[in-house]
């Protein structure tokens, strides 16, 4: 286990580093810079404000002193909102967007498995219909559909809940976006339970178990769950990163103040070291939580060895 | 002896053969369209997609106004005058702006499609190369082509797509790239996947003791059998790309105008949605719609051409 | 009365291309303690038939016909019922041990599973009876190997364990199913040893079912010959070897190769397997018998009892095979 942590960071520094390096290079390629769009500014002022932001140094150097200030968790100042860090934005904005993200995670696994279990031990019958048409039906809403549509329904029209806004992440204020969140993923889960769980019904040890006259619910607990599973959690990798970069979305529609408005305002507004920032963090939450479903497929299957 | 008939025997045995009525022989394409026919949900999609493309094709012919122009006369009173009516020929309505709904959604239309169905193929290509030359060689070249995928795999890349948008400026061409470049890496997966089971296969180990070329035999054995899946998945991409680009647009780092497509046409309308709700819904609607059918058709094809898969 | 009685047992399939009849009036009987063999090709049934004893066929699965054991008649009970029969009173090894034992569970937990289950008892005696069961059938180091998993084991230890487990009850019946054919021949002979040593010491009935002909020989008090579905002929194993009254059980000792003659050439049975689909309303084997006659596609006599508990299935006298 221990080696096979120390191989999973061996992977995870070039990768960060490559992050690191891609969206470097990207942003100085781009025609423009942070300041361009400000009013004509005094030269001397100009140098000064390049000075402050390394902005005159040859572009290695810049590169690697940034390096060196992220190894240190330091992202540098914001571009745009100049009495702020980007540390010090991240901070403020990232605990909302991890909230309604964690509960929008969990109702994604709760749900989706359950569902999925439900659907396949009643295939083709009334509960597997509903479920599998639901699951259908989530999939081609993804969130940024669900977004606006949840809010016409529930804000404009029958006026239940409040179309956005955080108050501290109330329930009020939290159910729709994580409604909106969580949908498409809870129903690819259902789906992909379903099948998977349909399979290994029909694998020759669940035979076997049956013919040791254990009772059907201990047989799909204790001998099919797990195995059933790995598919599952195969995908919660790409689902983690979907419910991180939908957090995008949901932040713009619901107005939560996390961390996807900034990141969108830091695009428009080319505040460098913000979205910078931001993708450095996506990435080595990425990473983190990849290795993290490594680990969980060597407790669900226990042939598998690092 | 009772049984031992030699010289008749093998003439028997070819006759046994040739006669026999469940071993006629069924190409594997013929078998899946029998199979995809009986998918009648997967049928039904073909048929909606049909039309679909149709429609962006040629439904501006359908209605007087463009996908420009602004309806001055009824700007004053957009809250009556915009709804949708068949009168007006306003199918779907006017915008907040005062252009024609139904025109915009089929300029969308077109967008979106284009961009979803040109991305997929770039995924396409690209993945089944990478990972038909990765498993096909195997060794060192694979650990390294595969170590790689992994690095890439980490990349937040929607987050760089943002990131490239807001850079260079709001380019058709770019998205198409930037979509294709980012979602090769499952495909790329899923056809080294296959390949490795197939190159165990003993018809492969056979073809190669005979002699044949390598590249023989990944034209005659390996590509045909990696098609079929290749067919499958890239009908599921088609609907991701289409999303991925619906999402950048959504925040309004898509595709610029006068250009427009599905997720900035959603974006407007769900700024307007609290007096015009139908700017949202029509583009919603398309969306969602052409999302089904390919997820069927998609589902179909699996099981046409992998039954086992249910 | 035997303690399992078969009468006229019927397994068909529901399927999308038709109707596919597996079993056709298959009949025995098996007395405790005696061990009876089930021969046949790939495809003749013979899995399908215990699989309907122990009602583990898909549910696209029609059965008809009687069966009973220990007087308790055995078709369509339900299913808790069936559970407490299963492992209990009837116990059943399968195939490959690879994919019938559970690869993400550990040996320790799916033999403490079944005594837990049935005979309630606490975990920590269920392993200590599971361990003696480990003793019995050798596995050495049955102390530290049994809390480790299936792929840790080799092809023949892992047979050994599916045996102990479905032992453990001490079941009256054991159906072993083609126990010996994913093995090597030498782990083969051990592991047929070990079942007739069991067989012994726990007075077990054993239903084995296998293709190959050289391992009833060694080891079924009684033999029974399917193909496709129906029952060809039942008797005392050695009465059929040295007396066989069937057309296809002439066929298949007359194709086993003997190392005490000079052949030149391996013998076979021309023909295909039956396709189960489309089989003729008389008797399956008529398109392939050396004897069979132009009635035989239509129809096909009832089972004729001859001899000392002998059972033949065919329309030709029993002269007329010799």
């Amino acid at each position: 286990m221990f080696s096979f942590i120390i191989r999973r960071l061996a992977v995870a520094v070039p990768t960060i580093l490559a992050l690191i390096t891609v969206s470097f290079v990207l942003m100085h390629a781009a025609p423009g810079g942070p300041f361009t769009n400000e009013r004509n500014v005094p030269e001397a002022v100009m140098e000064n404000i390049e000075a402050k932001y390394n902005l005159d140094k040859p572009l290695w150097q810049q590169y690697l002193i940034y390096v060196g200030n992220v190894a240190q968790g330091d992202l540098g100042p914001s571009f745009r909102y100049k009495d702020f860090t980007v540390n010090e934005l991240i901070e403020s904005s990232f605990p909302r967007s991890a909230y309604i993200g964690a509960w929008s995670f969990l109702f994604v696994v709760v749900f989706g498995v359950g569902l999925g279990v439900v659907a396949a031990l009643k295939q083709n019958r009334w509960p597997d219909y509903t479920v599998m048409t639901a699951a259908m039906t989530g999939v081609v809403f993804p969130n940024f559909v669900m977004a606006p549509l949840l809010v016409l329904l529930f804000a404009v029209t029958l006026r239940w809940l409040p179309a956005g806004g955080w108050e501290g992440g109330q329930v009020e204020y939290i159910v729709l976006p994580i409604i909106a969140m969580a949908t498409s993923y809870i129903a690819q889960v259902a789906r992909i339970t379903r099948s998977s769980m349909i399979e290994t019904l029909r694998s020759p040890f669940i035979r076997t178990a049956r013919a040791k006259g254990i009772p059907r619910h201990k047989i799909v607990l204790r001998h099919a769950l797990k195995p059933a599973l790995i598919p599952v959690v195969s995908y919660l990798g790409p689902a983690f990163v979907g419910i991180i970069t939908g957090s995008v979305i949901i932040d713009q529609v619901f107005s939560t103040g996390g961390i996807g408005q900034h990141f969108v305002n830091g695009a428009i507004n080319r505040d460098y070291s913000l979205i910078l920032g931001v993708t450095i963090l996506v990435g080595v939450l990425t990473i983190v939580f990849n290795a993290a479903v490594d680990i969980l497929y060597t407790w669900l299957d226990p042939r598998v060895r690092y | 002896m009772f049984f031992s008939d030699k010289h008749a025997g093998m003439g028997e045995l070819a006759d046994t053969l040739a006669e026999d009525a469940y071993t006629e022989g069924r190409s594997l394409w013929r078998d899946a369209r029998r199979r995809f026919m009986n998918h009648r949900a997967a049928v039904a999609s073909l048929v909606v997609l049909a039309l679909l493309l149709l429609f962006a094709a040629f439904g501006q012919y359908l209605s007087p106004w463009d996908n420009e122009s602004i309806d001055w006369a009824s700007l004053p009173n957009l809250d009556e005058d915009g709804l949708p009516s068949l009168a007006s020929q306003h199918y779907f309505g006017l915008d907040p702006i005062g252009r024609d709904l139904y025109q915009r959604t089929v300029q969308g239309s077109r967008i979106s499609l284009m961009v979803g169905v040109l991305g997929a193929l770039t995924a396409v290509v690209i993945g089944t190369l990478y990972g038909a030359i990765s498993g096909y060689v195997g060794g060192r070249t694979d650990a390294i082509m595969m170590r790689t995928l992994e690095v890439l795999s980490a990349f937040p890349f929607m987050f760089l797509v943002i990131v490239l948008m807001a850079v260079f400026g709001r380019n058709v061409l770019l998205i198409f790239v930037a979509i294709g470049a980012v979602s090769w890496l499952n495909m790329a997966r899923i056809v080294r996947g296959q390949t490795l089971s197939l190159k165990r296969k003993e018809y492969i180990e056979a073809a190669m003791s005979v002699g044949v070329h390598p590249f023989l035999i990944v034209l005659r054995h390996i590509v045909p059998n990696v098609l079929g899946v290749v067919i499958v998945y890239a009908t599921l991409l088609v609907p991701e790309m289409i999303l991925f680009e619906s999402f950048i647009s959504f925040l309004g780092l898509g595709v610029s105008e006068p250009y427009t497509s599905w997720g900035a046409l959603i974006s407007e309308g769900a700024d307007a949605m609290w007096t015009a709700p139908w700017t949202l819904i029509f583009p919603m609607l398309m969306l969602v719609l052409t999302l089904f059918c390919f997820n069927f058709l998609g589902d179909g094809l699996r099981d046409a051409l992998d039954p086992k898969d249910r | 009365m035997a303690m399992l009685e078969v009468n006229n047992l019927e397994v068909a399939f529901d399927t999308p291309d038709g109707t596919l009849q597996a079993v056709r009036g298959l009949s025995y009987q098996l007395e405790a303690g005696q061990t009876l063999g089930i021969v046949g090709e790939s495809g003749a049934g013979k899995s399908q038939g215990v699989f309907a004893l122990m009602g583990l066929l898909p549910d696209n699965a029609r059965v008809s016909g009687e069966v009973i054991f220990e007087g308790e008649p055995l078709l369509n009970l339900p299913e808790k019922r069936m559970n407490q029969i299963r492992a209990a009173r009837i116990g059943m090894i399968f195939q490959d041990p690879m994919t019938s034992l559970n690869p993400f569970m550990k040996v320790s937990d799916q033999l403490i599973e079944v005594l837990v289950q049935h005979k309630g008892i606490s975990r920590k005696q269920a392993l200590q009876e599971s361990l003696q069961m480990l003793e019995a059938v050798r596995i050495p180091e049955a102390r530290n190997r049994i809390h480790c998993y299936p792929h840790e084991f080799s092809g023949g230890m892992r047979q050994r364990v599916m045996i102990a487990m479905s032992l453990l009850c001490r079941p009256r019946l054991l159906i072993a199913d083609e126990p010996t054919t994913a093995l090597d021949v030498t782990v083969q002979a051990q592991v047929m040893d070990l079942l007739q040593e069991l067989q012994q010491e726990f007075n077990t009935a054993i239903i084995l079912i296998t293709h190959d002909l050289g391992v009833v020989a060694g080891s079924c008090d009684q033999t029974l010959v399917m193909y496709g579905g129906q029952m060809m002929e039942f008797a005392a194993t050695r009465d059929l070897f040295r007396d066989p009254s069937h057309p296809y059980t002439k066929g298949l000792m007359g194709a086993i190769p003997r190392i005490d003659e000079q052949m030149d050439e391996l013998v076979t049975i021309p023909g295909n397997p039956p396709n189960l689909m489309n089989l003729p309303p008389g008797c399956p084997f008529c398109d392939r018998c050396p004897v069979a006659e132009p009635r035989c596609y239509h129809e096909l006599d009832p089972p004729e009892r001859f001899g000392a508990e002998r059972i033949r299935v065919c329309n030709l006298p029993r002269e007329a095979i010799r």
